[in-house]
């Protein structure tokens, strides 16, 4: 295949991800460890706990969410990469010829929804709802299952995306957001209120 | 080995030392000196807390009793330097990785070191593993056999001698090393060379290398000429040691470190309190510093500063009074046509007496340079290259390729980072290799014979989990 495949494929899978790595969690150090080591940090956080946090628990969750993200999708994507800029002609002995499309696109879809998933977890946690956690298990089990469609990209791409802008909308009113500030950020002007500590 | 800078009152103190035959000795020294650097850094900020004694046990005890508001401070300094680490670590593990998959020539099998004599093409696996063993257990003696002697150099003031040996080491990294890897990379680019360029571009790299490393330079330059001779002395580690032994060797000298650095009567430790003691500066090569190496030399030839210039005050005194008679005929070198040119250009500006005092008076800057967000974090060269042997190691060999590698990687940065936090919350020396090579090692092993057949299956029918 060819340096054009590599690098679509690669921006397709990780750009997003790496975009809201570079705009929220590279300027803050504490951010880029919980990043790395996740939940082993989570202890120390909240030892220092005094009223003021260094980090707030849902700053915790997104990044936490997003690491495991980005590592599920490194260790999906890694190794298609690698081969696609090796010789080779992609479906050659049948399969579909868009397996290394697909699969970036998978892999970003899979990305998105473990940032979500750690937020909406993390908020189950908190408020000790556990239908929150259990429909995070769940929805997870179902993207996965979709999966099993894989040759036939309609059945498990789409529905994936639907799962995604839901559980998208669904973490953006738990972090407190709300539909003026949505429409107030796309019409390029500032929110008037700060998002309050998701309910 | 890892330290944080004494930037707060208490002293957060890491220690690690790394060893092995080339340039154990550059790196034991490299200890000798981050440990002298360390106490000297601490002796410093001692001092206006006038606690003169440098045990280790006294600062725990009053590390129990610290503020939570000190204990974020600790948290959010802690972060940062964590952070100044992973970036040089991070550099080096990609130089070392993106070498091995691309040059040919450091994984191929061209024999063995000599501190390994045994070699790993035997019959049957049993001899292997004896042979492996074996491999290990002499380049752990020799690596011990030159510790002790470090320490035994150190103790009886040879420094000329270990001087000596660091520069000896230097120059053959630099210079010897950095050639066959030029080379290297050139045949596998295929790019024609001639050997007067490459005379040049050689001799350049060294010299500018040396000056950086063993004197001054700018910060970032020496930091890129360590993490580049950490990567070398990585390559000729993965190219010349054979597969099992390099695990066993890796393993060993986790164990080593920790029992080096946390025993009493541990060499590492011992060259701590003898540094103590002494209260000396360090060699800044073979250390890698997140800031300027010279704030510590400026603050060590202050004392000197102060007393030289005390002694050359009494020799003042009595020029004085020949020179007071010319002290107003004495224009320092501003002469009539200086200030001429001065008034035609800026204007009739001079500074008198009371604006010189009062500019005197201010603090001097060498102050603000002790803030503690200047302070960074230093890190031995040793650990630098153990990382990226194992991760090397790991691209080299694994059969999951680059799914193995970058969970060694990731492995190694989570090691680290708890290890710096252990030391935030510990406050006494600990050693850096263990951890960081313990994940690496279980997570080496067990992606490639667990996971990564799972995710070949999953990748081959496109599920995804």
């Amino acid at each position: 295949m060819t340096l054009a495949v590599f690098f679509g494929c690669s921006f397709i899978a990780f750009g997003p991800a790496l975009g809201l790595c570079l705009f929220s969690v590279v300027r803050e150090p504490l951010r880029v460890i919980i990043l790395v080591a996740g939940k082993a940090i989570e202890g120390l956080v909240a030892l220092s706990e005094d009223g003021c946090s260094p980090i707030s628990i849902q700053q915790m969750a997104y990044v936490a969410g997003l690491g495991f993200g980005l590592m599920s999708g490194a260790f999906s994507m890694i190794n298609l990469l690698a081969d696609a800029l090796g010789p080779g002609t992609v479906g050659i002995h049948g399969d579909s010829q868009l397996y290394f499309l697909t699969s970036a696109f998978m892999t970003m879809v899979m990305i998105f929804l473990h940032t979500f998933w750690g937020i909406l977890f993390f908020h189950g946690c908190e408020t000790q709802r556990w239908w929150e956690m259990v429909a995070v298990i769940f929805t997870h089990l179902i993207v996965s299952g979709l999966t099993f469609w894989n040759p036939l990209y309609l059945g498990s791409l789409i529905p994936s995306y639907l799962l995604m802008f839901a559980t998208a909308a669904w973490a953006y009113v738990l972090s407190g957001g709300c539909t003026q500030n949505l429409l107030r950020s796309l019409q390029g002007q500032q929110s008037e209120t700060s998002p309050q500590p998701g309910s | 080995m890892t330290e944080l800078s004494a930037h707060l009152p208490q002293f957060q103190h890491g220690q690690l030392t790394e060893n092995f035959p080339d340039n154990h000795l550059c790196n034991t020294n490299d200890n000798s000196e981050r440990r002298r650097h360390d106490n000297s850094e601490r002796r410093r900020n001692d001092n206006p807390e006038s606690e003169t004694n440098g045990q280790p046990q006294n600062r725990t005890q009053q590390v129990v009793e610290q503020d939570e508001e000190d204990e974020e401070l600790t948290l959010k300094y802690g972060a940062k330097h964590v952070i100044m680490l992973f970036a040089p670590v991070t550099l080096c593990m990609v130089v070392v990785v993106a070498t091995i998959k691309s040059v040919s020539f450091y994984t191929r099998k061209d024999g063995q070191l000599i501190y390994t004599p045994f070699t790993e093409d035997t019959d049957t696996v049993g001899q292997r593993a004896l042979n492996s063993i074996l491999n290990a257990a002499i380049m752990i003696s020799v690596i011990i056999v030159m510790t002790i002697l470090l320490v035994v150099l150190y103790k009886y003031r040879c420094y000329k001698v270990i001087h000596g040996w660091l520069i000896i080491s230097s120059l053959l990294l630099l210079f010897f090393f950095s050639f066959i890897y030029l080379g290297e990379v050139f045949k596998t680019y295929n790019v024609a060379m001639d050997y007067i360029t490459l005379a040049l571009m050689i001799w350049n790299f060294g010299v500018v290398g040396m000056i950086c490393i063993h004197w001054k330079g700018p910060l970032r330059l020496q930091q890129a000429y360590l993490i580049m001779i950490s990567a070398l002395m990585a390559l000729v580690f993965i190219k010349y040691l054979p597969e099992w032994t390099a695990w066993l060797i890796l393993a060993v000298i986790s164990v080593y470190d920790l029992v080096a650095v946390l025993c009493p009567k541990g060499p590492l430790r011992m060259l701590v309190e003898t540094a103590q003691e002494r209260n000396e500066t360090l060699f800044p090569a073979l250390i890698y510093s997140s800031t300027m190496m010279w704030l510590v030399n400026m603050a060590e030839e202050d004392p000197e500063a102060q007393r030289k210039a005390s002694k050359s005050s009494t020799y003042d005194k009595q020029a004085n009074q020949i020179q007071n008679e010319d002290a107003d005929l004495d224009d320092g070198g501003f002469n009539p046509e200086w200030e001429q040119q001065r008034d035609s250009r800026i204007g009739p500006l001079e500074s008198t007496p009371e604006s010189r005092a009062a500019v005197q008076a201010l603090p001097s800057n060498s102050q603000a340079s002790e803030d503690p967000e200047e302070r960074g974090v230093k890190l031995g060269l040793g650990d630098f290259i153990f990382y990226s042997v194992l991760v090397g190691k790991a691209s080299a060999t694994a059969s999951g390729d680059w799914n193995t590698t970058l969970a060694c990687f990731v492995a190694i940065l989570i090691g680290l980072c708890l290890t710096l936090l252990l030391l935030a919350i510990f406050k006494k020396a600990l050693p850096a290799l263990p951890i960081s090579i313990t994940f690496g090692l279980v997570f080496y092993f067990a992606t490639d014979n667990l996971v990564q057949p799972f995710m070949d299956q999953l990748a081959f029918h496109q599920f995804y989990i």
